[in-house]
């Protein structure tokens, strides 16, 4: 890429795949535009007709709206403080020479292939499931009242599963990071006088600093949209209890057949997506610089 | 106070005896060298003594004091390592202050030792950069400030100077030399470099496959090697090794003569060789020679003594400076 000719068709080059993917982004996103101003409702799709900011203002005074933005802040707060904390740990745990260490590096990483109606399915029916999960049997077994998940704690639930779901990826991320650390170094901090908590502190923890950066700004992108989980277990209820942003859209749309109440609903999400944004690569995207 | 012993000390990975059992004594304020092979166990030897490794068997005494089960940090030493191991996100200030402050010590004690320390290695105007930014000479500074902040009974070194280029390799030389002389503290350095051997250390450590081979300064290792290995291991370039008719003329197995020891000539000796490859230093060249009867030949000649490719050199090995050897590979004695 030295000389101006090189540069020049490189850019030529590149250009049919740039164009497809701004199209691919900007049409959807302008379609998406254009019904959050339009009166569409797909009980009587004849009568379309413009309605300026009628359709934020309706979709700002739902009565889950607020409740809604701050599940999805909890929900993505909670799903990183465990995925990163608890991957740290199991990245630590598998940085040990252990026997078995292939198998066991599969078996954890294994949640990650699981579809996400699937594993909700399985923590609803099998694991967190009132009267025959498993759970319950523990509950039972120490002789204490099961507690039926999804009616008591929707939210935090939700968050559980969730969070089964990307703690392999955190795992992995971290793990790779992990084993990049210089041994020499680990030693020198021995020599030092460190003990394991100082060594962590002082040495882990600061190499790993890029990778928890990458895992954060990679999960929140995902866990902005969490749907299935919800749709398959809570339902977003009881009320709105377990409902996020997305959730709200896909009632919205589907349920009330509201095409441009949706869309401006996802105009909203799409603005919350950029502020949250913002504010982590204040947070924490420096770490990339280095 | 720094003086190591080394009783029956023994290592095994695995099924591979890397070393079988080494006696040594290291007193204090001594600069020890061990040097030998790659694989010879030397670096492995400097880990058990710095406690990275775990002894098979025998006793490591610092100062008269059992350690062979202590931690590292509770030996008393500090090392420096081949790839300077310094901590990457910290400032060259809080790599040295490291260890002063896992010890616990006052803020205002580390800043004077840091200081201290840094205008010692010429480290002043670069303590807040990162070691990234610093060349390889300055991060080779670094990791000797950090060691020396502890004031440690004894310095392990290995091979620090292997990834410096030779005219950098040169200078630190110079300076951890100089730097001994000035703390006058036991310094243990691992090196494969026989050059490093010869001029930095009081004593030189000859191992092989995980015995020594032999101890001593570096002119007795020259003047009198106990084997063929010290023989051809000490000395640059190597020792010349002559079987055959003329060492039982001289009542050996194998007779040794360096290649500065070779008398050379243009017109008589006892050897007559074809000159294959010259070596021109300068102020001396390196004659690879092809001698009847006898084999290959190294030679060390006066700059100007004007050999060339397809040369034909006589020479005449120096009597009294010829090494004899018998069938086990052991020097007799003259």
């Amino acid at each position: 890429m030295a000389t101006q000719n090189t540069k020049t068709l490189a850019r030529l080059m590149m250009a049919p795949s740039v164009l497809l993917l701004l199209i691919w982004m900007i049409v959807p996103l302008a379609m998406t535009l254009w019904f959050s101003f339009q009166n569409y409702n797909l009980l009587d799709p004849s009568n379309v007709s413009f309605t300026g900011l009628f359709n934020y203002e309706f979709f700002y005074t739902d009565p889950a709206f607020f409740q809604s933005i701050w599940n999805t802040l909890v929900i993505v707060g909670g799903v990183l403080l465990i995925t990163v904390i608890g991957g740290i740990a199991i990245a630590l745990l598998l940085d040990q020479p252990i026997f078995g260490q292939g198998i066991v590096r599969i078996l954890i990483i294994s949640p990650f292939f699981v579809m996400p109606p699937v594993a909700a399915l399985v923590w609803k029916n099998m694991i967190m499931n009132p009267s025959y999960g498993v759970f319950a049997d523990i509950s039972r077994f120490f002789g204490l009242r099961p507690v039926d998940w999804f009616a008591q704690y929707p939210l935090f639930s939700i968050v559980v599963i969730v969070a089964w779901q990307w703690l392999p990826f955190a795992t992995l991320i971290l793990l790779t990071a992990l084993q990049s650390l210089d041994g020499e170094q680990k030693e020198a901090a021995e020599m030092d006088g460190a003990n394991f908590l100082n060594r962590f502190v002082y040495l882990v923890l600061p190499h790993l600093a890029r990778s928890i950066t990458v895992v954060i700004l990679i999960q929140t992108i995902f866990l902005l949209g969490v749907y299935a989980e919800i749709l398959v277990t809570t339902n977003g209820g009881p009320g709105y209890a377990s409902t996020n942003l997305a959730f709200l859209i896909y009632r919205t749309a589907l349920l009330g057949y509201d095409v441009g109440g949706a869309s401006a609903g996802g105009i909203i999400a799409v603005v919350l997506a950029n502020i949250v944004a913002f504010f982590l690569m204040r947070a924490v995207g420096k770490n990339l610089d280095r | 106070m720094g003086s190591i012993t080394l009783q029956k000390v023994s290592k095994v990975f695995g099924e591979a005896k890397v070393i079988p059992s080494i006696d040594l004594e290291i007193t204090d304020g001594e600069f020890v060298v061990f040097v030998g092979p790659s694989g010879c166990g030397k670096s492995t030897l400097l880990r058990l003594i710095a406690g990275l490794e775990d002894v098979s068997g025998g006793h490591i005494l610092i100062d008269g004091k059992d350690v062979t089960q202590s931690a590292p940090a509770e030996r008393g030493l500090a090392m420096v390592f081949q790839s300077y191991a310094l901590y990457p996100h910290m400032s060259v200030r809080n790599n040295i202050a490291f260890p002063l402050k896992m010890a616990k010590m006052e803020k205002s004690a580390i800043d004077k030792k840091v200081t201290d320390a840094a205008r010692v290695l010429n480290l002043t105007d670069y303590l807040e950069r990162r070691p990234s930014q610093l060349s390889g000479g300055q991060r080779q500074r670094v990791a000797i400030g950090r060691a020396i902040v502890r004031e440690p009974s004894a310095f392990l070194f290995d091979e620090p100077l292997s990834n410096l280029d030779a005219a950098l390799r040169g200078t630190m030389r110079l300076e951890i030399s100089d730097l001994h002389h000035q703390l006058k503290t036991t310094m243990v350095y691992v090196t494969h470099d026989q050059v490093e051997a010869m001029t930095m250390a009081d004593k030189i450590v000859v191992l092989n496959r995980g015995n020594i081979e032999q101890v001593g300064s570096p002119l007795d290792l020259y003047r009198s090697p106990r084997n063929l290995f010290v023989a051809g291991f000490i000395g640059s370039p190597h020792m010349n090794f002559v079987d055959g008719a003329y060492a039982q003329s001289k009542n050996a197995k194998t007779a040794g003569i360096r290649p500065e020891h070779l008398n050379l000539s243009k017109d008589s000796g006892i050897w007559r060789g074809t000159v294959k490859v010259a070596e021109h230093l300068g102020a001396d060249t390196f004659l690879h020679l092809d001698v009847e009867g006898i084999g290959q030949i190294t030679a060390r000649c006066d700059g100007e003594f004007g050999a060339y490719h397809g040369d034909t050199v006589y020479m005449t090995p120096d009597e009294a400076k010829l090494h004899r050897f018998d069938d086990k590979g052991l020097a007799l004695k003259a």
